[in-house]
C-alpha cells in the first residue's frame, strides 16, 4: 500500500488562502518561525556583544598604562 | 486566637516526636502574637477587597451568588500570599535564621513550626472568617460548611507551599510581587479542589472526594514543603 | 575512574571545545527538518475532514507543546545535577534552558489560541491542555524573574535549581487537577486532536517536524549555554583568546 503524497493544492493562491484559513495559518507559523529565529540568532548577538566589551575594556587598560608610563616619564626629570 | 496556654497542652507531644519543635512552636507564636497588627493586616485586606467585589460587579444576589465561592477562595489565597513575604524577614535579618542552621536541630522542623504558626494567625482566621464573608456575597446555604472545611485545609497548604518561596526570596530586598509570581502558579491545584468542593456542596454533590484530595495535597506538602524551604534557607543564608 | 567523564563534562571549557563542532551539524539538521516538515505539513499532507486546513498548525503546535514541557524536565534535572554535584556547567545549562522553554511555551499558547479562532470561533477558551500551558508559562516565567532577582550567579543559581525542582513536583497535580476542572466545567466540547487515530499521511510530516523541533532545541540549548559559559568565565585566559579570536569558529 502507498499513500500518495502530492501537492494539495490547486494554485499558489490557493495554497496561500489555504479556503478563507489561510490568515490563521500562515500567523501562526511565521510567529513561530520568528520565535525559532530569535532563539537561534541570540548567540552570536551575545557573543558580538561580549567581544566588543571584552574590546572596549582592553582599551582602557591600555590607555590606563599609557597615562601612567606618561606620567612617570613627566615626573622623572622634576 | 488560640492562646499560647491552649498550645502548651500540643507542646510535649510534639516534642517527643521531634525535640525542639514544641519549643519552638512556642516561641514562635509568642512572637507573632506580639505583632498584632500583623496578624489583623492579611484578614483586613481579605474583607476590604472582598467589600469591594460588589461594587465592581454590582449587587445582583444571583451573580454574587455564582462568584462566591471562587472570589472567596482567590482572596483568600491572596491573602496567604501577601502575609507570607514576612515569614522568615526578621529572623533572617538579626541573624536568627543562620543560627537556627546551625543548630543541631533538623531545619525541617524549625520550617514547620513556623508555617504552623503561620497558618494559625492566618489559614485558620481567615477560614473562621469565611462564614460571614459567605454571607455578604450570598453565597447558598449548602456551601457553608464546605466552605470553612476547604478553606481549613486548604489554607495549611497554601501556607507551606508559600514558605517555600518566602525561604527562596528572603534574601532580596523588595521581594513582593516576585514571591507572588513564582508562588501563584504552584497554589492552582489547592484552589481548582477548594472552590470544586465548594461548587459540588451548592450544586447538592458529595463533596468529600475533593476534601480528600485537599488533605491529601496537605499531607504531601506537609511532608516535602518544609524540606524545600530548608534547603532554600540554606542558600539564603550562605549567600 | 568510570566517572572521569562525568566530571570533565562538568568543565565548561571542555564543552565548549567540544560542542563547538556539533552545533554546524546539529543546526543543519533542524533547518533541513523544519523546512521539510514545514513544506509537506503546509502543502502536501491532505486536508483534515473536519478542521479544513487550519488544522495544518498541528505541525507547529504539538511539537513546540512537546518541547515547552520536556524543557522544564530538561531545566530542573540540569538544575539538580548542579545542586547535587555543585557542577558549575550544569547550572549554565539550566539557565539557557529557562529562556528558551519559555518561548517554546508561547509559541505552543500563541499557535493554539490562532488555531481556537477558525475551530472554536474565539482565540481563548480555558481549555485543559491550554489552561495548563500558561501556568506552565507562569513557572517558566517565575524561574527567569528569581534568576534576575539575584545579583551574585552563584546563589541565583542554586535557587532556580531549588524552584524548579519544586516545579518538577508540581507539574503532575498541576495537569491533573486541571484536567478535571476543565471536565468539571466543559464537559464533551471538541476534542482539539485526535492523535490515536491520526492517519499516517498527516503523521509522517509531524513526526518529522518534531524531531526537528528536537533538533533545534539542542542546537539552541547548547549555543545559549556556551555564551553563558563565556559570559561567566570571562576573566580566563581561554576566553579572552576565544573572544579575541573573533571571525573564527562564530556560531
Amino acid at each position: 500500500m502507498e499513500t500518495k503524497v502530492e501537492f494539495q493544492f490547486a494554485s499558489l493562491a490557493d495554497f496561500l488562502a489555504m479556503d478563507g484559513h489561510g490568515i490563521y495559518v500562515w500567523i501562526a507559523y511565521g510567529v513561530t518561525a520568528a520565535a525559532l529565529i530569535a532563539l537561534a540568532v541570540y548567540p552570536s548577538l551575545r557573543r558580538r556583544q561580549l567581544q566588543r566589551e571584552l574590546q572596549r575594556q582592553q582599551r582602557i587598560q591600555q590607555r590606563r598604562q599609557q597615562v601612567e608610563s606618561d606620567r612617570i616619564k613627566t615626573a622623572e626629570p622634576a | 486566637m488560640p492562646s499560647v496556654e491552649s498550645l502548651s497542652g500540643i507542646a510535649p507531644a510534639a516534642s517527643r516526636a521531634a525535640p525542639g519543635f514544641g519549643a519552638l512552636l512556642k516561641v514562635e507564636l509568642l512572637l507573632v502574637l506580639r505583632k498584632r497588627a500583623d496578624i489583623a493586616n492579611p484578614l483586613l485586606f481579605f474583607v476590604t477587597v472582598l467589600a469591594l467585589l460588589p461594587l465592581g460587579v454590582g449587587p445582583e444576589p444571583e451573580l454574587l451568588a455564582r462568584v462566591a465561592p471562587g472570589i472567596i477562595w482567590v482572596m483568600a489565597l491572596l491573602a496567604t500570599l501577601l502575609s507570607q513575604e514576612s515569614l522568615f524577614r526578621s529572623d533572617f535579618e538579626d541573624g536568627t535564621l543562620e543560627q537556627v542552621t546551625l543548630s543541631p536541630q533538623p531545619l525541617y522542623f524549625a520550617v514547620l513550626a513556623k508555617t504552623a504558626v503561620h497558618w494559625l494567625v492566618t489559614g485558620l482566621p481567615l477560614a473562621l472568617l469565611s462564614p460571614l464573608l459567605g454571607l455578604m456575597l450570598n453565597l447558598p446555604a449548602a456551601g457553608y460548611l464546605c466552605l470553612f472545611a476547604s478553606l481549613l485545609l486548604g489554607s495549611a497548604s497554601l501556607s507551606l507551599i508559600g514558605a517555600v518561596g518566602a525561604a527562596l526570596t528572603v534574601a532580596l530586598r523588595r521581594p513582593g510581587l516576585l514571591l507572588a509570581l513564582i508562588v501563584m502558579p504552584l497554589y492552582v491545584p489547592v484552589l481548582i479542589f477548594g472552590t470544586g468542593a465548594v461548587q459540588a456542596a451548592i450544586d447538592g454533590y458529595a463533596y468529600s472526594a475533593q476534601l480528600a484530595i485537599l488533605a491529601a495535597l496537605l499531607a504531601a506538602a506537609a511532608a516535602l514543603a518544609p524540606l524545600a524551604a530548608a534547603g532554600a534557607i540554606r542558600i539564603s543564608v550562605d549567600n | 575512574m568510570a566517572w572521569q567523564w562525568f566530571h570533565r563534562l562538568g568543565s565548561p571549557r571542555w564543552f565548549y571545545e567540544r560542542t563547538g563542532v556539533w552545533l554546524p551539524w546539529l543546526a543543519l539538521a533542524s533547518l533541513v527538518l523544519l523546512t521539510v516538515g514545514s513544506v509537506w505539513g503546509l502543502g502536501f499532507a491532505p486536508q483534515d475532514a473536519k478542521q479544513g486546513n487550519s488544522y495544518r498548525i498541528i505541525y507547529i503546535h504539538v511539537p513546540a507543546a512537546f518541547l515547552a514541557l520536556a524543557g522544564y524536565y530538561i531545566m530542573a534535572i540540569s538544575g539538580a545535577i548542579g545542586l547535587i554535584w555543585k557542577m558549575k556547567l550544569s547550572f549554565a545549562v539550566m539557565r539557557a534552558a529557562a529562556p528558551i522553554g519559555a518561548v517554546l511555551t508561547f509559541v505552543a499558547l500563541f499557535t493554539g489560541a490562532i488555531w481556537g479562532k477558525p475551530t472554536w470561533g474565539t482565540y481563548w477558551v480555558w481549555d485543559a491542555r491550554i489552561t495548563s500551558m500558561l501556568i506552565l508559562l507562569f513557572l517558566y516565567i517565575g524561574v527567569i524573574a528569581l534568576a534576575r532577582a539575584f545579583s551574585r550567579e552563584q546563589v541565583a543559581d542554586k535557587a532556580c535549581a531549588l524552584l524548579a525542582l519544586v516545579g518538577t513536583v508540581n507539574i503532575p497535580i498541576i495537569y491533573k487537577s486541571v484536567d478535571w476542572w476543565f471536565t468539571l466545567h466543559q464537559p464533551a466540547t471538541i476534542k482539539l486532536t485526535q492523535s490515536s487515530s491520526i492517519d499516517p499521511s498527516m503523521f509522517y510530516p509531524l513526526l518529522t517536524m518534531i524531531v526537528g523541533f528536537y533538533c533545534l532545541y539542542t542546537w539552541t540549548l547548547i549555543a545559549h549555554t556556551r555564551t553563558l559559559v563565556l559570559q561567566r568565565e570571562w576573566r580566563t585566559q581561554w576566553v579572552q583568546q576565544e573572544l579575541a579570536e573573533g571571525n573564527r569558529g562564530g556560531d
